[in-house]
């Protein structure tokens, strides 16, 4: 067994795992943090996607053992003092899912894209997104739904600014 | 639980962790990305009893001008060579294909050095290696020594390097005047690995080829060289019709892949078509 010490969502978690446990298992199984989904367990479709340090990863392809002494953000973390974060609002708002699986991983690729290009062009959002499937929507609203975000993350930066 | 068990370790130094690679007999295995070797676990095809953990050696993590070289450090991720101002100004080629890797997620956590070290026969890395001329460092308790690309790619995953070794660096010479590089590449669409991809590199002189290097990747068990098409080329002016006549016949369908990505008489002709659009770009960035 590894002790690890995980900061997730901004709480700090300590455990010992098996060094095999995936990062991902670690927040379903572990932190019962089941809103990051296990889809193609390849690292293919990206419904696993968390921050590590700020970056977006495939948590299906790291071992908790290596986010040890470091940071992670999952879906569970986006939201603030239960306002949505602007992309979760956009999903919504723009109907950017339907059965809503890869969701999660949706809105932590596009907030990963969004933290370094906050006027990302509908080419942009579409190559960001590459890395994660959806199977429902065709990804058209999925794309109207990160612009809204993008557009609304903009106007609160005018304003506090 | 996804892989067999394993013990792990986070290496401190070089050092460390090449004292304990030479200390497990060949059944530890180095961590830096993980993003070939955690899918390679889980899919059993490797079982490392130690995983050594050296993701945190920030000093192999950065590019350098090194003289008339990039170098690279083997922990340098692909997002890192993508966005590396000194890697777009001296070998815009690589950022590209580095751009082109897998996806974001991807490009955040793997590695050049790992990629080079696992050897996909599919990877991108290999090609712009190989047409780049680069020198790869290699380290151990016994000293550290370099081999250039061509002999570094063995067999399908199979290099150079020796079990208690670790990539420390990638050294690639920077595009001087009159010289210009590019990468093509037929990406499968889930993966975004190479179906077929060629690189090329060309130096010009008075408009006409002085020498030219053009590597494939995705094609066959492991990236190659195509001499034939690189002497075809030398002395003449890169013309749509010199580069059409140049690539015939790249590759025999014989010796190439046939997999669910295409069949090997289809890698041979995208062999063509992906080398004739790097040629083109090169030349065109030559000029």
């Amino acid at each position: 067994m590894a002790h690890i010490s995980i900061t997730v969502n901004g709480k700090r978690h300590e455990a010992d795992v098996e060094p095999r446990t995936l990062l991902v298992d670690f927040l379903r199984e572990h932190l019962g943090l089941t809103g990051t989904h296990v889809g193609c367990d390849t690292s293919q479709c990206g419904a696993c996607t968390v921050h590590l340090d700020g970056r977006s990863v495939k948590a299906c392809t790291v071992f908790a053992v290596q986010a040890d002494g470091r940071s992670v953000t999952t879906i569970e973390g986006m939201s603030a003092d239960g306002a949505l974060h602007p992309l979760q609002e956009g999903f919504r708002e723009e109907h950017g899912l339907q059965c809503g699986f890869c969701t999660p991983g949706m809105i932590m690729a596009a907030a990963d894209l969004l933290q370094h290009n906050p006027d990302p062009s509908e080419a942009e959002i579409r190559h960001a997104l590459e890395g994660n499937y959806c199977r429902c929507t065709g990804y058209h609203n999925i794309v109207r739904a990160v612009q809204y975000a993008a557009r609304k993350m903009r106007e609160q930066a005018t304003v506090e600014a | 639980m996804s892989t067999y068990a394993f013990d792990y370790a986070r290496a401190q130094s070089v050092d460390e962790a090449l004292t304990l690679l030479a200390g497990h007999d060949g059944e530890a295995r180095l961590l830096a990305g993980g993003h070939s070797l955690i899918p390679a676990m889980k899919l059993r095809l490797t079982a490392p009893t130690l995983l050594i953990d050296v993701s945190g050696l920030e000093d192999l993590a950065a590019v350098t001008l090194d003289g008339g070289h990039l170098a690279i450090g083997a922990l340098t991720t692909h997002r890192a060579v993508e966005t590396s101002e000194l890697v777009r100004t001296h070998c815009p080629a690589l950022a590209e294909a580095a751009a082109g890797i897998g996806d974001p997620q991807v490009r955040n956590r793997g590695t050049i050095g790992g990629s080079l070290a696992h050897a996909d026969p599919a990877a991108d890395y290999p090609a712009l290696v190989l047409a780049l001329d680069a020198e790869i460092e290699m380290t151990s308790r016994d000293g550290t020594r370099t081999v250039s690309a061509d002999d570094f790619f063995v067999d399908m995953y199979t290099t150079a390097l020796a079990a208690h070794e670790m990539i420390t660096r990638v050294r690639i010479p920077v595009l001087g005047h009159g010289e210009g590089a590019a990468y093509a590449k037929f990406a499968n669409p889930a993966s975004r690995y190479a179906v077929v991809g060629v690189a090329a590199k060309v130096s010009l002189a008075d408009g006409t080829c002085r020498a030219a290097r053009v590597a494939v990747t995705g094609a066959a068990p492991k990236a190659f060289r195509a001499t034939a098409v690189e002497r075809r080329l030398a002395g003449r002016p890169l013309t749509e019709a010199v580069i059409a006549e140049a690539v015939r016949g790249l590759a025999d369908p014989n010796e190439l892949l046939s997999d669910l990505s295409g069949s090997a008489e289809y890698r041979a002709h995208l062999c063509e078509v992906m080398a004739t659009r790097a040629l083109r770009e090169a030349a065109a960035r030559a000029a």
